[in-house]
């Protein structure tokens, strides 16, 4: 970042200012939460920040590499989103060291990861009363079957985080290929792949990730109903990057760049790989980030149905399906904590979303909610 | 290209799709593992006198794409025959479940408009203002909120606590007083997401309507505020609200397949969601095949609607 005095970058240079910018930088790698401590560095650098990106725009012409760099600069001043990733930062450090992680064969154990926050195995009965309210014992209270409720928060977020992340990844993983091939390549190809998604539009998510979850169960490597979560989510989510990123492609394959790279002899996986995919994803990325929401909703459905994990699991969703006979009994906890930790997770997450949003594609307005949808 | 032809292109763009809904569907049976005959019977045992029977029925001793043939031509007619879980009539039981489930749908989707088009325009106008900034927290905590769980909380309150609803629904018409104050929890549950979303996309459609050329000459002749945002831009604006018509049907029913559930409602989602537990595939196709139907149809007719409301677009 300090190279910037010494190297020329751009073609308009403004000494005066890249003090203030480097000044102002420094603020906020070390207090990057404090945002009232930097408001005057921020007023007083609010010139520098239009000479900022005209250099900015020009050295990313020059090196694609900083392109993150750069997002990453104009993410960090979003204040709800740099809150929604601290939250998701919070959730995922409370879900990785909730319990201890082992690896073992039938020999040996290895322990990734001995901290434990959690105070009670999630799956251990009756640790206290049953249906106990809160208490500083149990600071969320206990399930029906004497569980402590805020071990299995805990730990429930390893589900939430990672079915959201896997079955995200994925579908990115089928629907990027399928919507860059489709719009590159044009013709019947693009008919083809364009219709399946068409047939799978026309199911609701939730509906069609129902509808596969008795197909994907037997299968044999899927094993334990966490992969048929995983997959089902995968099979539904695919369609909807394909057929952003096949828009996207459409427009960019027009490029003079890919013209030229054809004219050169390119094979067209490279071009695709090189040229098209990196300028046309943007809108993926962003749609991608708010379907973690979307994704991590429609899991904890599944789980609320009784469908996919087993019943007994420390999903949250799952943990909700006895909320229902729960609250008639008068026991609200049971169904409070699960339901917000959901909520705070999936709010962030749309709050990262935004920020992403407006850090890579500022001309889109972040309100454009039909992504959210799928 | 003429109205005319721009419907029969977009017709004729549907018709595969169907297609492939219907396979896709029929599918669902032949993709389980094991033979046909169990997943149809919901896996459990039976004597080989009704395996028999539902050989012959299903056709299952011809090819497949026969076996399809066959089963098309019976779901054009809305025959669906007899479930072999519960021994109903499949197109009877849904039948007798479908209005309980289009009246909550319909309920939500107007509350869905009747506060997302009001707040939209609001935020719209006061873009940056506290207002704004409420609305986008507002809106982003609804589409944050599981509906499950906002449907058991009110279910909570309102319910158990207050005592002001009853916690099942009552054993009234559907067109009835107590039914439709039975219906507010569930309608408020089920449209809270979908609300926000209206309310978002009209706000951004808004905005973008705001900076076109017309706004300034409305402005520039002196017309008040009100009336250019109510009048002119408010038009054009509401275009984006009617495409997202289908996207919000395929939302709607994703959530009144849980929230059906929670408040007991004899709809089609709760009805779904019993017959996977049943294994009663030929609910299950049925219902799923009249769901996709829908809401083919359903963007069939929005895109339609678009090309009448906007002469513009053609594709």
């Amino acid at each position: 970042m300090n190279d910037r005095h010494t190297t020329e970058r751009g073609r308009i240079r403004i000494v005066g200012f890249d003090d203030a910018n480097a000044n102002r930088s420094d603020n906020d790698a070390s207090d990057d939460d404090d945002t009232d401590g930097a408001t005057p560095a921020d007023s007083g650098a609010g010139p520098a920040t239009t000479a900022e990106t005209e250099t900015m725009s020009a050295s990313t012409l020059r090196q694609p590499g900083r392109r993150l760099e750069n997002a990453w600069r104009r993410f960090r001043r979003n204040q709800s989103g740099m809150a929604g990733l601290a939250v998701l930062v919070v959730m995922a450090v409370l879900a990785v060291f909730a319990r201890p992680i082992t690896v073992s064969t039938t020999e040996v154990t290895i322990t990734l990861q001995p901290f434990s926050l959690a105070p009670y195995d999630p799956a251990a009965m009756f640790v206290g009363p049953a249906n106990a309210p809160p208490s500083p014992a149990h600071p969320f209270g206990t399930d029906w079957a004497g569980r402590d409720q805020f071990s299995r928060v805990l730990v429930g977020g390893r589900y939430t985080l990672s079915i959201g992340l896997v079955a995200v990844g994925l579908a990115l993983c089928v629907g990027v290929p399928l919507g860059a091939i489709a719009g590159y390549f044009g013709g019947w190809i693009d008919e083809a792949i364009m219709r399946v998604v068409d047939v799978l539009y026309a199911f609701p998510f939730l509906v069609l990730a129902i509808a596969i979850v008795p197909i994907l169960e037997p299968v044999p490597i899927l094993g334990s109903g966490y992969w048929t979560v995983v997959v089902a989510l995968a099979v539904t989510g695919w369609v909807g990057y394909a057929r952003l990123l096949r828009g996207e492609v459409l427009s960019v394959r027009e490029r003079e760049y890919v013209t030229a790279a054809r004219a050169l002899g390119v094979p067209d996986r490279t071009i695709i790989r090189r040229h098209v995919v990196p300028n046309a994803v943007a809108p993926v990325v962003v749609q991608a980030t708010l379907n973690v929401g979307t994704v991590v909703l429609t899991a904890a459905a599944l789980g609320f149905l009784g469908l996919g994990l087993e019943p007994g699991s420390a999903e949250w969703g799952a943990m909700l399906a006895q909320g229902r006979s729960s609250l008639l009994r008068g026991d609200w906890h049971i169904t409070v904590f699960p339901g917000l930790a959901i909520f705070l997770f999936v709010l962030a997450i749309n709050l990262v979303g935004d920020g992403i949003n407006d850090a890579i594609e500022p001309d889109r307005d972040a309100t454009d909610d039909r992504r959210r949808i799928r | 290209m003429s109205l005319g032809r721009y419907v029969g292109r977009r017709l004729a763009i549907t018709v595969p799709v169907l297609v492939g809904v219907s396979v896709l569907t029929f599918s669902f049976v032949h993709l389980l593992p094991g033979d046909a005959v169990d997943a149809l019977v919901g896996f459990r045992d039976v004597s080989p006198a009704t395996e028999a029977a539902i050989r012959a029925e299903y056709h299952l001793g011809q090819p497949v794409w026969n076996q399809y043939l066959l089963w098309l031509r019976d779901a054009v007619t809305l025959e669906f025959g007899e479930s072999p879980v519960t021994g109903r009539d499949v197109t009877a039981t849904i039948g007798s479940r479908l209005p309980a489930t289009l009246a909550l749908g319909g309920a939500a989707w107007l509350l869905a408009l009747a506060i997302g088009i009001p707040a939209g325009i609001v935020t719209a106008v006061k873009a940056g203002e506290p207002a704004d900034e409420l609305g986008r927290i507002a809106a982003l905590a609804g589409i944050a909120t599981p509906n499950f769980w906002l449907g058991l909380i009110l279910l909570f309150v309102f319910s158990v606590r207050l005592g002001w609803v009853r916690v099942i629904p009552p054993d009234a018409p559907l067109a009835s007083i107590a039914t439709a104050k039975f219906l507010v929890l569930p309608t408020i549950t089920l449209g809270t997401a979908a609300a926000a979303l209206v309310m978002r996309l009209l706000r951004s459609s808004i905005r973008r309507e705001l900076d076109a050329p017309y706004v300034t000459t409305a402005r520039a002749k002196g017309l008040p505020e009100r009336t250019v945002v109510l009048k002119h831009v408010l038009r054009n604006a509401l275009l984006p609200v009617v495409t997202i018509a289908g996207l919000q049907l395929a939302f709607l029913v994703d959530g009144a397949v849980v929230v059906e559930g929670i408040f007991s409602w004899p709809g089609m989602g709760r009805l779904l969601v019993r017959s996977i537990l049943r294994r009663d595939y030929p609910l299950i196709q049925a219902i799923v095949l009249l769901i996709g139907v829908a809401i083919v149809l359903a963007n069939l007719l929005v895109d339609v609607i678009y090309a009448i409301l906007d002469p513009r677009i053609r594709y």
